[in-house]
């Protein structure tokens, strides 16, 4: 058809809005026209109030705990006290007979973790008895008229364990004579980054690896050319999410339909897995969620839970609630494993780096992918760099992603290295990634950076007098500008005036919603108010995941190209009311006007010339206009990774080892922000999470029984309301020409620098560089050799 | 949770007369497996409500004090002590202002535990009388010493929160932030019986090492019931300072704190003192050697630091707790000079 020709557009481009340049891009005329740049546009980029905000602070919004359903039933799981054992009876007899119970299942869902590939030549037909991995481990599960019936029933359950040997650290996994976690080589999904899990790896005992890929050029030679070689080891530990809204699932199976209500970043994705897990098509699963209370990661897929829920209410016929409580969250929800990396990097006198390597040792517990992620790998200038990175097994809840997977842990080995390696060379940290760096836009942030952090006042290590020294770090992200391309929505205008968009996508916390009424208010000359925005349900056209900092820049283009389409069909149906033709029509300010503003009428007024009842029109995500640089499926990579810049401010008492955090400066780049509030809300987020990791987080497993010892928020320990600094968010305007919003992520890059930007900023404040996570008055003495050797004790 | 009876009580003799026992009493009866057979008092309910939240005591009966006027007061006496009801929130005394003048430590104490909303809530009496917070402890799963087992977890296990003195046998540290104020501002209870009588002591010896008694932190006898704190007037010359040290700033445990009470004559000379150690020992550990490394000296920097050296002198840290011996000692330095100096 000559009208889907490719038609050429010019889009703004650059990260000065004083000085934008422009960039022709042939787009199908299927797309809004180009969007000029924030400051000449009503809503897009403005500090719009989050939508739902008043519903969440009044107590209105509704969780997945809030559902109540007819008949609905209270599901609680038995789950393993042991480490490893196998099960060699179950009897939930006792337990189903308890009044009140409708349904007892034992229950054995391996998704997330690693599971055994069946030895070579044998039938799958005949599976080993039952093993428990790690404590926390589900066994059973039932279903009750009342939660307090459900825990009775629990109690009723009678499980025979026969204890086996287990380890339950990283350390002891790696030796020889550490007990198996698994018997034989396992497969798995790759959640959290690194070593990945459908290619082939070589297992031996609890180690599997190393997966050297995306290793490249020739690390021998490029040492033998170092003039300068910097190395260290360092050690990141166990973080969970510690969403506060703990997992929550009303699973409602019913003859004709599934329906699960529940917290989850992806809908579709849940829609998807329940379906195949459950033999269904996907036209008979529904999933919906409304207000959700975080997920980080750890609410990507249905996961166990879920699958035990639903087949609890397949068993009782009836709804089935199921909320984790906060042990159950600590144990078994996810987590970020730990590493060891060793990092070794050479470089030239002038900075330029001539080989890097990586060896990094995870433990994501039973799962697979204890990664570090891309960040050595990407972000910096070097043609030979080696990689090998190892999973260990241990007997403990699986890993999973969590904000900047790999990358998190990744970053706060490498930036430290790197700022080592700008004190070797005696060059400001911030002039070395001048030369090694090549994003101009991180040049752009380091620039805005030290101006605002005072960067110029950083003294040399270690150099304050008295025992509380203070201490300026800097540290930069990496992670890609991800795109899901089946990302979908619809917006419709109805006869009096309204305007609904539609779209599964879910509103994680960060306010998607919010953003996509700004969007299509901006398109149809609305207000951000006037827009019904209907999502999280994938009963709409489906939208995208809120994981991979991939969001806003997947839904945003398809609502404004949506919003686009629709309001020409509305153009085309008051054209000749207003005696113009339909491409001469404008909408701005609530009305539809000739393009000289001659001649208008209120948009309501507009849509009573409708013939039908509503029109509506559905957009996709289209390829980024210049192309992406990776594409697997539907996800997608852009062209341009995202950058991010983060500066911190610290003060050390070396006499007792406690670290502040004063002052954060964060400068980070989304493409077009589309409201900068959320945005700035959603950075104090990942910098409040990074410190946090920085300074207190850690799983405690005890060695000796492999029991999680701080699985509540007690003692395991979270940045509390005076552990905040002031954290001052910036961002540039990058304006690229890719999508009809130009609009990318930020959830990930805010998180990613903050743990290394902290521990440079110790070091400068101290002369001692922390190298293990989390940095607590005891690591703090440790590195500062104040704590004295034992004389005695056991 | 476990379903319990609940009854509040309008007075102290009508509490005493249901035959409540001490917590420490209801979970020894349970062997393994919580027991139920008990009537428990509950004034603020925050640690009474953890334990029963973690399975630890499944109570049949639960008395509420906190209907009780005469617990909940601070009253000053003629002779100018202050007696302070076992109710009092330690959000009221950390805003009481005598309190904030005479006993500073103790305001500090009182000021600084947990959160805002606890402290609005949590009471003197079961600030001092709750349970051990030891991670072993307070686990299902680990059948300690302390509840009838056969064996400490900590010692060979994870211990970077316990105990660095006085352990032997339980390597627990006290969980009260407020008692080594108490203890080291000369504080004394009062406990009514079930009889009506009443039984004083100082508070120091309410407290029970794990070689005294496994079982329990406190010597309170089944029946009796905490009434009141009564601090001493305060002799000329003599001012506190308590300092802590957790991993974070707001809700969190100390990892090291310490009091400490200080009686200074004219030219400056320490007559008397008094360092406790918090999150140190099974009890609120006093000090000693830096008590007498203070005694007879002027205030000095130096001085402060040789008695914080003293402090730590006799320590014995487990595996993974080291660190607490210099956090203990800049702490102890650093309460004797705010100690001192204060006006």
């Amino acid at each position: 058809m000559a009208g889907n020709e490719l038609r050429p557009m010019q889009y703004p481009v650059g990260i000065d809005p004083a000085a934008l340049g422009e960039v022709e891009r042939r787009v199908s005329p299927d797309e809004a026209p180009p969007l000029p740049p924030n400051a000449r546009l009503a809503w897009i980029g403005k500090a719009v109030p989050r939508a739902n905000g008043h519903a969440k602070v009044t107590g209105s919004a509704l969780f997945t705990v809030d559902r109540k359903l007819p008949g609905m039933l209270h599901a609680r799981l038995l789950r393993s006290p042991w480490p490893h054992a196998r099960v060699l009876s179950l009897d939930l007899d006792a337990a189903a007979r308890y009044p009140g119970v409708r349904a007892a299942l034992p229950i054995h869902e391996t998704v997330g973790r690693a599971v055994p590939l069946p030895p070579p030549g044998t039938s799958p037909s005949t599976p080993p008895a039952r093993q428990v991995l790690y404590v926390g481990d589900i066994v059973a599960g039932v279903a009750a008229a009342t939660p307090s019936a459900a825990e009775a029933a629990l109690r009723l359950v009678h499980v025979e364990y026969q204890p086996l040997p287990f380890v339950a650290d990283i350390e002891g996994a790696r030796s020889g004579d550490a007990p198996h976690v698994f018997d034989g080589p396992v497969a798995g999904d790759s959640h959290a980054g690194g070593a990945g899990g459908d290619v082939p790896i070589a297992q031996q005992g609890n180690v599997r690896g190393p997966d050297r890929s995306g290793s490249r050029g020739n690390v021998r030679e490029g040492f033998a050319q170092a003039e300068i070689v910097v190395e260290g080891e360092f050690r990141t530990q166990v973080q969970t999410h510690c969403c506060l809204e703990t997992h929550a699932v009303v699973a409602d199976w019913e003859a004709d339909q599934l329906t699960v209500y529940m917290s989850t970043q992806y809908t579709v994705g849940v829609r998807d897995e329940l379906a195949r897990v459950f033999g269904l098509p996907l036209s008979r699963v529904r999933v919906v969620v409304d207000a959700m209370g975080g997920g980080f990661g750890s609410k990507s897929g249905a996961g166990n839970y879920v699958r035990a829920a639903v087949a609890l209410s397949r068993q009782a016929k009836a709804p089935v609630r199921l909320v984790l409580d906060r042990r159950e969250e600590q144990l078994d929800s996810g987590n970020r494993p730990a590493t060891v990396q060793r990092v070794r990097v050479g470089a030239r006198r002038d900075g330029s780096l001539s080989a890097v390597s990586v060896d990094s040792y995870g433990t994501a517990g039973v799962g697979i992918g204890a990664g570090v992620g891309n960040f050595a790998q990407s972000i910096y200038s070097c043609a030979n760099f080696a990689i090998a990175q190892s999973d260990v097994f241990i007997n403990a809840g699986p890993g999973s992603a969590m904000r900047g997977p790999g990358n998190t842990p990744g970053a706060f080995a490498f930036e430290q290295i790197i700022d080592e390696l700008a004190e070797r060379l005696a060059i400001d940290p911030l002039a070395l990634r001048d030369r090694i760096d090549p994003s101009a836009v991180r040049r752009a942030e380091r620039r805005i950076g030290a101006a605002h952090s005072g960067w110029s006042r950083r003294h040399a290590p270690g150099s304050d007098a008295g025992p509380v020294k203070r201490g300026r770090g800097v540290a930069q992200s990496f992670w890609g500008a991800n795109v899901q391309t089946n990302s979908a929505c619809e917006v419709r205008i109805l006869r009096d005036g309204s305007v609904e968009l539609l779209s599964s996508v879910q509103d994680i916390g960060t306010g998607i919603g919010t953003v996509l009424a700004q969007v299509v208010a901006e398109e149809l000359g609305l207000r951000p108010g006037d827009i019904v925005v209907r999502i999280g349900d994938t009963d709409f056209p489906a939208g995208p995941p809120s994981y991979g900092s991939m969001t806003t820049a997947s839904i945003t283009p398809p609502a404004r190209n949506a919003s686009h389409q629709v309001l020409g069909k509305l153009f085309d149906a008051v054209a000749s009311a207003l005696g113009a033709a339909p491409e001469n029509l404008v909408a701005v300010a609530g009305r539809i006007a000739t393009a000289d503003k001659s001649r208008s009428m209120s948009f309501r007024e507009a849509a009573t010339h409708l013939r039908t009842e509503r029109i509506s029109a559905v957009a996709s995500r289209s390829d980024d206009y210049g192309g992406f640089a990776r594409r697997f499926g539907d996800l997608a990579s852009a062209r341009n990774a995202l950058g991010g810049v983060q500066f911190a401010e610290v003060s050390v008492d070396v006499h007792t080892g406690s670290v502040h955090v004063e002052r954060i400066v964060a400068v980070h780049d989304c493409g077009r922000p589309m409201n900068p509030r959320q945005i700035e809300s959603q950075v104090q987020g990942g910098v409040l999470m990074g410190l946090s990791y920085a300074l207190y987080e850690e799983r405690v497993l005890d060695r000796n029984t492999g029991h999680v010892l701080n699985a509540d928020l007690e003692y395991y320990k979270i940045g509390r309301s005076r552990d905040v600094p002031e954290i001052e968010v910036i961002f540039l305007e990058n304006y690229q020409g890719m999508s009809a919003t130009d609009a990318y992520g930020i959830a990930e890059p805010a998180n990613i620098a903050t743990a290394p930007a902290i521990a440079n900023a110790v070091y400068n404040a101290i002369g001692v560089r922390v190298r293990e996570l989390p940095m607590t008055p005891a690591k703090i003495l440790s590195a500062l050799g104040r704590i004295p050797q034992r004389s005695g004790g056991q | 949770m476990n379903r319990f009876e609940w009854t509040s009580a309008g007075a102290v003799a009508a509490a005493a007369r249901l035959g409540p026992v001490t917590v420490a009493e209801a979970m020894a009866t349970q062997s393994g497996a919580p027991g139920t057979a008990a009537t428990v008092l509950k004034a603020g309910g925050i640690d009474l409500l953890d334990l029963m939240k973690e399975g630890l005591l499944t109570p049949r009966r639960i008395v509420n004090l906190r209907g009780i006027p005469e617990l909940g007061r601070i009253l000053e006496g003629a002779d100018g002590s202050l007696r302070i009801g076992s109710l009092v929130t330690l959000a009221q005394i950390a805003e009481h202002p005598l309190v904030a003048r005479r006993y500073r430590a103790l305001a500090q104490a009182a000021g600084l535990p947990a959160s805002p909303q606890i402290r609005n809530v949590a009471t003197i009496g079961g600030n001092l009388l709750q349970r051990p917070h030891c991670w072993y402890f307070r686990s299902l799963h680990h059948h300690c010493l302390r509840k009838g087992g056969a064996t400490c977890f900590a010692f060979s296990g994870e211990n970077r929160y316990h105990a660095v003195f006085a352990h032997e046998g339980c390597a627990m540290v006290h969980p009260s932030t407020t008692a080594p104020a108490l203890v080291a501002l000369g504080a004394r209870i009062e406990l009514l019986r079930r009889d009506g009588s009443r039984r004083m002591v100082a508070l120091e010896s309410l407290f029970l090492t794990p070689e005294e008694d496994i079982r329990r932190e406190n010597d309170l006898k089944p029946g009796e019931i905490l009434a009141a704190i009564i601090l001493p007037p305060m002799k000329p010359g003599v001012r506190s300072w308590y300092e802590r040290q957790g991993e974070q700033d707001s809700f969190d445990w100390p990892v090291a704190e310490v009091a400490v009470v200080v009686k200074l004559d004219s030219p400056g000379i320490c007559r008397e003192a008094a360092v406790i150690l918090g999150a140190a020992a099974p009890v609120p550990y006093r000090a000693k050697a830096a008590e007498s490394a203070l005694i007879g000296k002027p205030s000095s920097a130096g001085n402060a630091r040789d008695a914080a050296r003293a402090a730590v002198a006799g320590a014995d840290p487990l595996s993974g707790n080291g660190y607490k011996l210099p956090v203990f000692e800049a702490l102890v330095a650093r309460a004797i000079l705010h100690a001192a100096n204060q006006g």
